[in-house]
């Protein structure tokens, strides 16, 4: 149990900082596609790593307790929740840069815009 | 057992920082950027304590307030592109 407490603890910090680091990039940035970038990849990253602590804890009482343990429907959804996590957040992440192009956003500083005046982006 | 209470206090901190970012970003998709950064907090959040206070129920409403949030931030970016419903 020792060493997975020391792997949770190590999953934790790692998604905590880039959680942090994702979140600050939000007021770094000077446009929105920089402020998207940072934080949609930032928090996915963190957000993978805090639920793959959630994960090895449940896992390791569930290992520890036998099979019928109500530690694995923790377990279990956890998973089902990471699953839909990483699906939904990616997609939205495009659907926004899209919308926000589309409704005539300019990044800041930009001074050539390849996808101007194409309907098909 | 490991202590998951500070995990919990940082994740906060996280979310009312994007929530600064709501409230003064400039226009509609800025915006929209940092409501789904809070929505991904929350659910990474719900995890954290359904773990925290050993209930399974909080990782369903976990999962659902993810499909939720993506339909939502999806119809938002509909409405910034312009186009009909």
């Amino acid at each position: 149990m020792d060493a997975l407490n020391i792997v949770s603890y190590v999953f934790i910090g790692i998604g905590l900082f880039f959680n942090l680091i994702g979140v600050f990039g939000l007021h770094r940035f000077p446009d929105m596609y920089t402020r998207l970038h940072a934080a949609t990849k930032c928090t996915t990253f963190g957000s993978i790593f805090l639920i793959m602590a959630v994960i090895v804890q449940s896992a390791g009482i569930w290992a520890m307790e036998g099979t019928h343990s109500p530690q694995s429907v923790m377990c279990i959804h956890a998973v089902l929740a990471l699953v839909a996590l990483l699906v939904t957040n990616a997609t939205g992440a495009h659907a926004i840069a899209r919308a926000a192009h589309r409704s005539g956003e300019k990044p800041t500083r930009a001074v050539v815009d390849d996808l101007e005046g194409k309907e098909n982006d | 057992m490991i202590d998951w209470l500070p995990a919990i206090i940082v994740m906060a901190v996280c979310i009312i920082i994007a929530v600064a970012r709501i409230l003064i970003g400039p226009g509609a998709p800025t915006r929209l950027v940092a409501f789904d950064t809070i929505n991904t907090l929350v659910v990474a959040s719900m995890v954290i304590v359904a773990m925290m206070f050993d209930q399974v129920i909080f990782v369903d409403v976990a999962i659902v307030y993810a499909l939720l949030s993506f339909a939502m931030t999806l119809y938002v970016a509909k409405y910034i592109q312009g186009d009909k419903f």
